[in-house]
């Protein structure tokens, strides 16, 4: 009693009040585990429950909160004595409590859990734990390490309450979130002013073909993001890793470039592989019209009308399209017997194996090789020709079907007319 | 001279001078409901198509999930004329289940069940029963996709059948799930065990015509009815019938071949807006149609307990219609019959545009 007598003179009841308020309004997230609330007592939740508000958002965000699931509650972040109804007891800093924890400290607050293997093991083996390393290796993590505390640190992305899982739909760092998360920061213009970067790569990158295949098609397999900056890690690939980046999907074109004599005239030009000729976040699916001599060609960016160079890819872009051309003439003559009826589903399989050889030919581009293209083009036209042939013949069969019918029909017409006839016979007047 | 021998010889051993005598007797009614009488013969010629082509599919088809689809393909492009006796044997199915169903409302809507036809109908009725057996084993047999989840979906409704669904359900595919069992299975209903049962069903039928005769309408009882014979007049104009049928057959399978689709693979999605044959759409249509929970029953059990009920009155119908049997006009059937009718004509073209 008299303790308490000596607290009450040292804060007026008003100033108690205030800071009460002012301490709440910084409030992080607060919340526990079921299993935790009815094992111990959790006034965070408590009061903050009871309140309106930003005040009560942390305990609502909570409830889907990954960290609660498994146990946690707002003090192990927070600090403070969640055991007592005394607001400043509970929230006092000499017991840890930190209201909101400083931007810059947020990477070392989450690596107190996560850069520690032996505790996340108890909770998730599979999980990184070298995340807070790799972040101070990020631009983001230099700079804040820089003082910049305008920069993305873990929950600028994760969220600081209701963190969810990253296979969960709804977090901001499911594959299908990713760009849009980056792109709260990198596609606002005043906010990238200040350091100089571009903020139409989200626009760009949402009509590229990755984001068709990730969007449209919903394959989380397609890159986003942080397939090529990294996520923790983030940092813009340079041009001599962007192959390296490209090369993690697109094996076989990135080793076909390397093998090639492209490789070293790009090192030595300072061009950025793959980059040079696909473009960046706006990767758009590649077209034979890119090979070539033509308008939309990018060989003729290098290579002047003459050099052995033009003659080549002029060459391999005749390959592929007497390939294309061969196809497209198989598949509409066997596509027309198919809608007369006739059977030629093995025809169009095996066609399959000349549009096989075309994807291959255009994989083998990358080797600027026209013989290596011209052996994989020639089986596949000789394929293309037999199935048109085997269009030729369904055609023809079908012609014959239909001659066949007129004159079966003419026959059994005739012997209709014949049983008639007799039936006229018999039942005339006699 | 020699024809009299060998006539004399069969007949002391066979006893044909019966049968001829029984032919010479057997007279056809004529009336302006005559027409209906073909469609019984027409359904039977169709029935022998079927046997016939059947017979001949059976010298290349394969069954079994690995060969089935790869056997019928064969048939359709290498196998000289295959096509035509593949794409015959479709059209004929299905002309024949047409032409079985007319003959059946026919018989319904001129009350040819009264007595003593009763058990002609209810042969008649089993025969419609089997018919749509034959459908529902023959359309696995291709092994497509559509197929695959045709009788996937088929077996399913099976499954809801009370007290004995599951184990329904089990001994149609032998086993959990629609796999190369459930495809031998059926393949052997269909060249076997249906036709085995179709023949006796079918000679009791066709014996039971020939000892009653044909049934005149109601309405024409009492007046003096021309007659024709049945032979050779009325086979005649049957015969002309099957050889118009078979120009038709061979017209359908020429311009309209019946297509193999994609080989079955089942771990691929189903296809969308999935349907079985055009017989089956009206029970089909009137599933989807229900509700998930009916009372406390669910709802595709209450559809086809009903269905089974539905099946049993029909092939009742004989014993239930009082009044006709008693030579009164029994209005509530034939406005029943009208219904049923309607029933079949407007779920399966909901069905069908569904």
């Amino acid at each position: 009693m008299r303790g308490e007598r000596r607290e009450r003179r040292r804060i007026p009841r008003s100033r108690l009040w205030g800071g009460f308020a002012l301490v709440s309004l910084v409030l992080g997230g607060l919340g526990a585990t079921v299993a935790r609330a009815q094992q111990a007592k959790d006034s965070c939740i408590e009061c903050h429950a009871a309140l309106e508000g930003p005040l009560a958002d942390p305990v609502a965000l909570m409830r889907e909160d990954i960290h609660r699931a498994r146990g946690f509650s707002c003090a192990d972040c927070h600090g403070g004595d969640p055991r007592s109804d005394d607001p400043l007891a509970a929230m006092d800093p000499k017991k840890g409590f930190v209201a909101r924890p400083p931007h810059r400290a947020i990477p070392a607050l989450c690596g107190r859990c996560h850069s520690n293997a032996e505790f996340m093991k108890r909770y998730n083996p599979a999980l990184r734990v070298d995340q807070e390393q790799e972040y101070f290796t990020s631009v983001h993590g230099k700079r804040l390490r820089a003082g910049d505390t305008r920069v993305a640190t873990c929950t600028s992305c994760h969220g600081a309450h209701g963190i969810r899982s990253v296979q969960h739909p709804l977090s901001p760092v499911y594959p299908l979130n990713v760009a849009e998360t980056c792109a709260r920061c990198h596609a606002d213009a005043e906010y990238m002013r200040e350091y100089r970067l571009p903020h139409d790569q989200y626009d760009r990158y949402r009509r590229s073909a990755h984001a068709r295949a990730l969007y449209d098609r919903q394959d989380l397999s397609a890159p986003t993001c942080n397939d090529c900056h990294g996520n923790h890690g983030a940092v813009p690939p340079g041009i001599t890793s962007v192959a390296h980046v490209c090369g993690q999907c697109h094996v076989r074109q990135a080793t076909l470039f390397r093998a090639s004599p492209h490789k070293a005239a790009f090192d030595a030009m300072g061009l950025a592989e793959c980059v040079y000729c696909h473009g960046n976040h706006d990767v758009l699916s590649p077209t034979d019209e890119m090979i070539g001599t033509g308008e939309k060609s990018v060989c003729v960016s290098c290579h002047p009308p003459g050099d052995a160079g033009y003659q080549a890819a002029e060459r391999m872009r005749a390959l592929l399209d007497d390939l294309s051309r061969e196809l497209e003439r198989a598949r509409a003559i066997l596509d027309r017997a198919e809608r007369a009826g006739m059977e030629v589903s093995r025809a169009k399989f095996e066609l399959s194996e000349a549009r096989d050889a075309l994807t291959h030919a255009r994989v083998l581009i990358h080797a600027f090789s026209v013989k290596e293209v011209e052996n994989v083009i020639r089986p596949g036209l000789e394929v293309a020709r037999r199935g048109y042939h085997a269009g030729e013949r369904a055609l023809a069969e079908l012609n014959y079907r239909r001659k066949g019918l007129a004159v079966s029909l003419l026959f059994i017409l005739f012997l209709a007319a014949l049983l008639y006839l007799k039936l006229r016979e018999i039942e005339g007047p006699r | 001279m020699r024809v009299e021998t060998w006539r004399s010889w069969l007949d002391e051993r066979l006893g044909t001078e019966a049968v001829r005598e029984f032919l010479r007797r057997k007279e056809v009614p004529i009336h302006r409901h005559t027409i209906w009488y073909y469609f019984g013969g027409m359904t039977l010629f169709l029935f022998v198509v079927q046997v016939v082509t059947g017979a001949l599919l059976l010298l290349y088809y394969r069954p079994s999930a690995e060969a089935a689809f790869e056997s019928v393909q064969f048939i359709m492009t290498e196998v000289e004329f295959g096509w035509l006796i593949r794409s015959i044997h479709s059209w004929s199915a299905n002309l024949m289940i047409a032409t079985l169903f007319l003959h059946m409302f026919s018989a319904y809507f001129m009350k040819a069940y009264r007595p003593p036809r009763e058990l002609t109908w209810v042969s008649g009725t089993l025969l419609l029963f089997l018919a749509l057996a034959f459908g529902f084993s023959g359309y696995l047999l291709p092994w497509n996709k559509l197929a695959f989840f045709a009788t996937k979906v088929g077996t399913d409704i099976a499954g809801d059948v009370p007290v004995i669904g599951p184990f329904l359900l089990r001994f149609l595919r032998g086993g959990e799930e629609v796999t190369g069992a459930t495809l031998t299975r059926f393949f052997g209903f269909h060249v076997a065990i249906l036709p085995g049962v179709m023949t006796i069903v079918l000679t009791l039928h066709l014996i039971l015509v020939q000892r009653h005769g044909m049934s005149i309408p109601p309405s024409l009882e009492g007046t003096r009815v021309r007659t024709m014979p049945f032979f050779p007049n009325f086979l005649l104009r049957d015969l002309i019938g099957w050889v118009l049928a078979i120009g038709a057959l061979a017209a359908l399978a020429a311009l309209f071949p019946w297509g193999l689709g994609e080989k079955a693979d089942p771990f691929a999605p189903a296809p969308a807006g999935i349907k079985p044959e055009w017989y089956f759409l009206f029970l089909f249509q009137t599933l989807r149609l229900l509700p998930a929970r009916v009372g406390i029953f669910e709802g595709e059990v209450v559809g086809v307990t009903l269905f089974l009920l539905g099946g049993l009155f029909w092939m009742l119908v004989p014993f239930l219609d009082k009044p006709t049997s008693r030579g009164w006009r029994g209005r509530f059937f034939t406005g029943l019959g009208v219904f049923i009718v309607l029933y079949i004509a407007v779920m399966t073209i909901w069905g069908y545009l569904a």
